[in-house]
Order: structure tokens, then sequence, then C-alpha cells
């Protein structure tokens, strides 16, 4: 039974230029207890699609999906009041900025007892009780005295644990990391990493990790998803992909980053991300692709069968080979 | 010819007066506290660190922005700081810099062609068409199109706009480049077509460059040298194959650990730093490494450990892992 | 050897001045009170350039038969003095047209004084800090510290009553907000990469300041200097009612008023017509310098 589902998700934009489709028919299926990673570059759609789940996104979006339903519930049809209580609690987000995303004129302590007040409804005495356990679980030293500081005065490391303390404040059932570190140095990196695994284990809530960093993907991911473009290319177990990927774009992804690379000179992907005004007929990704056929490029190809990581494309990769390849354009 | 000494730092050091208020003493902040190193023709060296270690400090003192509290720079064979203002000026040109973040480094009111020849017009006596013909052939060798020369930043990526600022950087045909963590802010697949481009000039040019990174699997892949940084100091420089291979110093270890590595097959040991990076104004007495350190003492809390060959390495620590 | 030169598919926007315009009309017009401001500037302007050719008299020539006659719709009036005359015979609309030049004017000369004086104090101030920093600031502090319009009579009071004193003294008034602004951009600027890699290039300070630093200052001065115009014509006009501006019988609007304070009662043509041309001259104004900043800001954002 799964947590949550998603299926055929698609956001699109109104801009000065017209439609702009920032992510096209995205489907996921959580567990409970599960991590799944969303990985891809700038302008993939990744964060966009949850922030459509989360239904936070400005009134110049049009949000359509076959399904997305949260344990059980539509959360297409259900009434504005229990969204409400549903988000916020039962499903809750950290952001990449931790400086930006608390509120610079509150006390942390003041906003983590907000929130605790509006979902738990607990009174004056063990909220501050409450919000003094959080601290303590997030790993933050002194609890009592942080809770009077204001964001300015902790560092961003300590700002990006107070945000996950607010987040599991109502043991949330699922919690959606969006890049949760690249604003930190790498050791600090490595410590909210932990702390997130850790609470993900002890609370037994799923985590969705929003990230363009493989590494972060390959250390603590079960399964992921691969977007490029708004379009998810290819969903696979972690291990899979990175052994066996069936996308053309993981696979040059992956070729191309320094650790993995042999020689000096290393296979880069040439060309850029398509943009609004520049969209391929076909294959989105066939511009950029070294396998490249006509058919690529005029017709959009279908997700591939499960055993393929549902890979958008004609000639899914099997061990580093195109499968179904044509013969004629291999010469 | 590769391998000759460009530029040699000794001691560098570069202290800020920090204003804290009108009633208090202002405080020091020792944002370089005595690094020394050389750059050679043709080679990279690394500077590793996270924020606060000193690492943008280096660059606007390699760069001539900023003059050194203490200690020498010397560009070929002359002293910067005891240059005439001549002198610095021939030596300014010697120096260039790509910074991290692509869309602050380009001025966004100047087209591209303009930027790539202002170098030109303020330290050359070149004709205009000259120029032209010179930022024209700098934008063909970076991988863009000549048509670009009559654009304004905005209306490039990322990846092109760093192409850019690269191109901006060779126009006074320097010998030092210092790239200000060049690839960071840019995507995976953007990422490696500058770090061959920048390879690439490297070799063609015979360049030295300066690399400052704070991402280990990049460094790994393009330093020859690497010096590790923690709040001010080195505390460990050496070779790429000894430093990644075996590193001595515990900050080492555990910069190295905590790295994500794309790989889900590699066994996990992770060393896990305890608390914070503290700060500059206010650092740690002795090692300012041993509060986090794994392997502190009495001894590591009172004197601060000198640089001493270790293996091949240069490490600042009592305490060093030998293999 | 790697292949370094991609096919990339760019931006094919025009960059040409043409295209610039057209981009910056794109987002002015999305505002349409800043749309019809702008006619009304523009009509404005059309008349203070023609206004020989379009004033029916000469701006001071007395029609003795006809002193305070009504516009033509009242009884009394007549088509010779479409808005009447005033209390020594004078044509009303041919004194209007002929304001309109002065109104001009001053906005004109008192925002080009006040803009480039306050630019070069502002980006002084921005790029040197320190001594020179505070100098400077507080010197502007002690102007803003006074109600605008008392400077203004205390600089005319001292200087002698004129037009151009009037001038000197609303650009001195209206100094300080053009200093902070550019300060405030300058100091913005000062931070980003660019200017440090102008320094690393060589850029010596005069062209690092005005041409590097300068033209990425310049949005928030333009708007600026829109709606300063407006102030500029409102203050000469008050300066002229109290009789500190333009001396009668130059018929600046301020100055029509204040000679037709004493017939309010009698004659409403004569206050309410030139008051009439200052409220609509302004709003225009001030309409078109919120279109601008619309139009100016956004850009801002994206490059």
């Amino acid at each position: 039974m799964p947590l949550l589902e998603i299926e055929n998700l698609t956001v699109s934009f109104q801009t000065a230029g017209g439609q702009f489709t920032a992510v096209d028919s995205v489907s996921l299926h959580i567990k409970p207890g599960e991590i799944v990673s969303i990985v891809g570059e700038s302008g993939s759609g990744k964060s966009v699609a949850m922030l459509a789940l989360m239904g936070l996104l400005p009134w110049t979006a049009t949000v359509t999906a076959d399904k997305l339903s949260f344990n059980n519930q539509d959360l297409k049809t259900i009434a504005k009041p229990d969204l409400r209580k549903i988000i916020g609690s039962k499903m809750a987000m950290i952001f990449q900025e931790p400086m930006t995303s608390l509120n610079p004129c509150f006390t942390v302590g003041f906003q983590i007892m907000e929130s605790l007040k509006i979902h738990l409804g607990l009174n004056r005495a063990q909220r501050k009780k409450r919000a003094i356990e959080l601290l303590e679980l997030v790993g933050i030293p002194e609890p009592e005295k942080r809770l009077s500081a204001f964001p300015h005065q902790l560092s961003g490391g300590m700002n990006q644990r107070v945000m996950i303390a607010l987040a599991i404040s109502c043991n949330p059932q699922l919690l959606i990391a969006d890049e949760p570190t690249t604003a930190l140095d790498v050791t600090i990196q490595a410590q909210i990493l932990d702390l997130l695994l850790k609470l993900q284990k002890e609370k037994g809530m799923s985590l969705i990790l929003i990230t363009h960093d493989m590494g972060v993907v390959a250390e603590t991911a079960e399964r992921v998803a691969v977007q490029y473009a708004g379009q998810q290319v290819e969903k696979q177990k972690v291990k899979g992909l990175f052994s066996n990927p069936h996308h053309p774009y993981t696979q040059a992804l992956l070729n191309s980053l320094p650790e993995r690379s042999k020689s000096k000179i290393l296979p880069s992907i040439a060309g850029v991300v398509p943009g609004q005004f520049d969209k391929p007929k076909g294959c989105l990704f066939s511009p950029r692709c070294e396998y490249a056929t006509d058919k690529c490029r005029t017709v959009p190809p279908v997700p591939a069968g499960d055993e393929q990581g549902r890979a958008l494309c004609h000639y899914p990769i099997e061990n580093g080979k195109p499968t179904n390849y044509p013969e004629e354009v291999n010469s | 010819m590769s391998g000759e000494v460009v530029l040699q730092a000794v001691d560098l050091k570069r202290y800020y007066e920090v204003d804290r208020g009108t009633f208090k003493k202002p405080a020091t902040l020792k944002a370089l506290d005595g690094a020394s190193f050389t750059l050679k023709k043709g080679k990279t060296l690394a500077i590793v660190g996270e924020s606060g270690c000193g690492k943008s400090t280096m660059a606007r003192l390699v760069t001539m922005i900023e003059t050194p509290t203490s200690g020498q720079l010397i560009i070929g064979d002359e002293d910067v700081s005891h240059a005439s203002r001549s002198t610095r000026s021939r030596l300014h040109k010697k120096v260039q810099i790509v910074f991290q973040d692509p869309y602050g480094s380009l001025n966004p009111r100047q087209k591209i062609g303009h930027s790539l020849e202002e170098p030109l017009l303020v330290n050359t006596s070149m004709k205009k068409a000259e120029r032209r013909e010179a930022a024209l052939k700098m934008i063909r060798l970076v991988g863009l199109r000549p048509e670009h020369y009559d654009r304004y930043p905005h209306m490039f990526s990322g990846g092109q706009r760093q192409r850019i600022a690269v191109a901006r950087a060779l126009m006074l045909n320097p010998e030092i480049i210092v790239l200000d963590e060049p690839v960071s802010a840019l995507d995976v697949s953007i990422q490696a077509q500058i770090l061959n481009l920048i390879a690439d000039l490297q070799q063609r040019f015979d360049l030295a460059y300066m690399f400052i990174s704070h991402d280990l699997s990049v460094v790994k892949h393009i330093a020859d040298e690497v010096m590790v940084m923690y709040l001010g100091k080195p505390v460990e420089t050496g070779s790429r194959e000894n430093i990644f291979a075996r590193p001595h110093h515990p900050y080492t270890r555990a910069l190295l650990s905590a790295t994500p590595v794309a790989d889900p097959f590699r066994n996990k040991e992770r060393i896990v730093l305890r608390g914070e990076l503290p700060s500059p104004i206010a650092p740690p007495s002795g090692c300012t490494f041993h509060p986090r350190c794994p392997s502190m003492t009495e001894k590591c809390t009172q004197a601060s450990p000198e640089l001493r060959e270790i293996e091949g390495c240069m490490v600042a620590c009592y305490h060093p892992k030998t293999y | 050897m790697a292949e370094t030169t991609i096919e990339e598919i760019i931006d094919d926007r025009p960059t040409g001045f043409k295209a610039v315009l057209s981009e910056f009309w794109s987002y002015f017009s999305e505002n349409r009170g800043a749309v019809i401001g702008l006619f009304f500037f523009i009509a404005i302007v059309l008349i203070a350039i023609f206004a020989d050719f379009i004033a029916p008299h000469a701006p001071n020539q007395q029609y003795r038969e006809a002193l305070l006659q009504p516009p033509f719709w009242q009884t009394g009036g007549e088509f010779r003095f479409p808005l009447g005359t005033d209390a020594i015979g004078r044509d009303m609309l041919s004194r209007l047209i002929y304001g309109s030049r002065y109104s001009l004017f001053i906005g004109c000369i008192v925002v080009s004084v006040s803009l480039i004086v306050g630019v070069i104090l502002g980006l002084i101030a921005g790029f040197f800090r320190g001594k020179t920093d505070t100098f400077i600031m507080r010197i502007m502090d002690v102007v803003l510290a006074f109600p605008s319009l008392l400077l203004a009579l205390v600089l005319v009071a001292i200087l002698g009553p004129s037009l151009i004193n009037a001038m000197i003294a609303i650009a001195i008034v209206q100094q300080p907000h053009y200093v902070r602004l550019t300060r405030a951009a300058v100091l913005s600027e000062m931070t980003k990469d660019y200017v440090t890699a102008a320094r690393v290039i060589g850029v010596k300070t005069l062209r690092l300041m005005f041409i590097t630093i300068l033209p990425n200052c310049m949005a928030p001065l333009i708007v600026q200097a829109a709606l300063s115009f407006s102030t500029a014509i409102l203050d000469a006009a008050a300066l002229g009612f109290l009789g500190m501006g333009a001396q009668p019988p130059t018929p600046e609007w301020g100055t029509m008023l204040a000679e037709a304070r004493e017939f309010i009662l009698r004659a409403w043509w004569v206050v309410t017509f030139p008051g009439i041309a200052i409220l609509t001259t302004v709003l225009a104004i001030n309409l078109m310098g919120d279109g601008l900043r619309d139009a100016l800001d956004p850009k801002l954002k994206r490059s």
C-alpha cells in the first residue's frame, strides 16, 4: 500500500511567451518508510513537481494529474481545510536555503512553537517542552538557550537543523527535502545527511530527497527517479542505476562525473537543457544524445518496461549498449 | 617550459580589523594566517577547504586586489609588495581570475565583445580593429560563436557565461589564472564541459592554475598539487596522489570521508566531525582544529603545530595518521 | 584534444537599440496609466515647443476692453478668449500655453542639475567609503533635515527672488535623494564579482566608476528623475505662488495663481485653469514614472 501516489502529474506555467510545461507527466509511488531520490539538473522540474504536490505554486501554474493521493486521501478533491491539516503536519518539506527559509523577525523557539500550536494545539508549557525535545533530537547543543536565538545568530548548518526540527514537529509520514545540503559545507553536509537518515529510521517516515548531486544519491537513496527537462526519464533502484543505467541521459550524466572518469578529458554532454522556446519535437534529450536517430528527433518515446527502469527512450540501454538499435545508423 | 616556478608565496598573512560597535575595541580577523606555496607553469595547485578557511582571501591576495598584511608574494622574480606602480601594473597582467558565480562576474550592461576587449583597451595600445579581431579569436577558442560578440550576458546560460569569463581572463595572455570555484555553480553536465575547456587551455598555453574548490571529486580530477586549509591555515599539502591515497591530517581524512561518492557499492566508512566551523574572529587555542578533532590530546589545545614532512606531505598535526 | 566548439541553441533575440526599445515598450505598455501619462506628457512638450503657433494671442498682450472675461461657454464669454481673460485683460489660454514652457524648462534644468551633481557625489561616497562617505552623507542629512519648501524659501530669500534662483534652490533641495540613491546602488554593485574582475583586468578608478559601475545603477535613478521632475514643477509653482519664484508678468503657472488670488470669489477661471494645468501635468508625469519603474525593475532582475 503506497503512502503517496502520483500519476501523470503535469505542471505548466502561464508566461509572457505562452504556456511553459515545467513538469511533464511525472509518476511516483512512495511506500511507507522508503527513501526515494529525485535527481536532475536545474530546470528539470524536480522541485516544481514537489511544490505542486504541496500546493505551494503561484496562481500562474496549472496542475493536472490522473491521480494524486496521500494515505488513501485524494488530494485533488480534498477540501481546503483538510488539505491544510495534511500539509505541514503529515507531509512536511525542507528547503535548500536554511538562512532564508526561517523568518528573520522571530526567534527559533517562537517559530517551532507556533507550528506546534497550529497543528497539535498543545498548551504553552507542553509546546516549550516539545520544542526543546525537538531541538535535542536534531542535535542542537543547549536547546533551552537556542530557543530564544534568532536565525541570523545561528550558522547555516544549525538553521538547517532547526528547519528539520520544524518539519518533523508533527511526526510527518513523508518528509520532502529539497536540496537540503547544497548550501552547506562538506563536513556539515555529512552531518545533516546523517541526521536525516537517522530520523527517517527512527520515525519510520518516508523521505523524498531532491538533489542534483549523484554522490548524495548514491549514499542515501534506495530508489531513484531521474528527471530531464520536466520529464521522468528513468526510475530504478539505486544500485541498478549506477551499475546499469537504462537511459542515455543517465549514462552520460554518470560518465561526466569527474570521480568516475579515468582520463583527463571528461566525456561531457554537449549543449544545454532545452528551454521554453527550443523544445525539440521528439525525444527531449535527442539534440544532446550520442545515440539519437531520426526517429528520436521526430517521435516522442514511450517509457520502457519496469525491467528497463521505465526509461523514456526508443532504444533503452542495457549494459552500456542500446537495445533494438537500427543497424544502418551504427556505421 | 613546464614546471618552472611562476609564483611563490612565502608565509602570506592577511588580517582584517572588524568593527564591533562604537564602544568596543575592533577585533582582528585572521582570514589568512601564514600560507606558503608555489605555482608552476602548466601545473594546477588546488586549494581545498570549507567556508572561512581563507581560500577566497588567498585569491584576492594572489590577484593583487588586496595587499598581504605580511609575507612575500613573488611573481616571476619580482616581489609584489616592494614593487613600483609600473611594475605592479605589469605584474597585474600576468595574473587573472575566474569567479564562481557566472551571473555576477560579467557586467550586465556590457556586451560580450566589449567585456573581452576591455582588458586590451585599458592595458595595451591596440587599435579598435585589432582588439575586435583578438576578441573574436578568443570567442572561438572557448567554444562560442562569433555572432555572440554583440550579445549581453543575460542571454547566455550559466555554462556559456563561464566560458566568457574564462575567455576574458585569457585576453591578456596571463601566466597564472586563479579559478575561484569555477564549476560549483554549474550543473553536472555543464561542469564537465568547463573542466574540459580549462584542462585544454592549460595544455595549450602552459598556464599555471590556482584552483580553489570545496569539491574534492573535482579537485581529484584536475589538481597536481593539493593544499588543504582550515581556518586560515594550511593543514596539509602534497601531491594529489599522496593526499587522496594517504591523507595524514585528521581534517583531510574527515573531508575525504564526508564527500559523497557516486558509487552505491562502496563501503561507507564515514568520519563525521562534531560541531560547527568556529568563527575566524575567535579561533580556538592551539591547533584550531582541536575542538572537532577525533584524535585530540592535551598538547593540541596549547600550541599550534608547525608544518612538517610526513611521507612526502607537509602536515600540521601532532598526531597524523601514518601508513 | 577535446572538441571545444559546440553547437548550442542560444537565445536569438536581437540586441540592437531598436530591440531594447521594443522590449522596454512591451513592459511599459502593460501599465495603462503610464501610457496615458506618456501621451499627455508628449502633448505638453509639443504644446511648449509650438506655443508660438498654437497660442491665439501673445502671453502678455493686454486687452483693456475685456477685463476678467469668463470662458466662452458662460454668459459674457466669447470665442476670442476661449478660457477667458485675467484681471488686466490677458488671454488665459495663451498664458497657460506659454506657461508650459516654463514648467518644462524648470523640470529639465532642476532634474539635470541635481541628477548630475547627485550622481557624482553619490558615486564618490559609495566608491571611496570611509571619511569621504561620512562627510558627504552628513551634509546630505543636514539638507534633508529641513522641510524642503522651507529650505528652498530660505535659499531664495538669500539669493534674491527670480526664476533662476528658484531653480537653484529646488535643485539643492532635491540633491540628497539622488546622492542616497546612487550611493546605495553603488554599494550593492561594488560587491559584485564583475567589479572585482574589472579591477584584476587593470581598469583604473575613473573608468571603473563611470563606465563599469554607473550604467548598472541607472534604473532607479531614471525613475527618481522622472518622479522628481513633477516635484520640481510643483515646488517651482509653490515658490511662484509665494512670490519667490518667477516674477510677474512671466506666465508661469504658480505665479499666475498668485496674481489671481484676490479674484478667487469673483472669477473662478483665473485660479482654476492654472491649477488644473499644474495638476494634470504632475499627474501625467507621476503616472509615467510608475510605468518607468515597472519597465526597468524586472529588467534588472532578469539580467
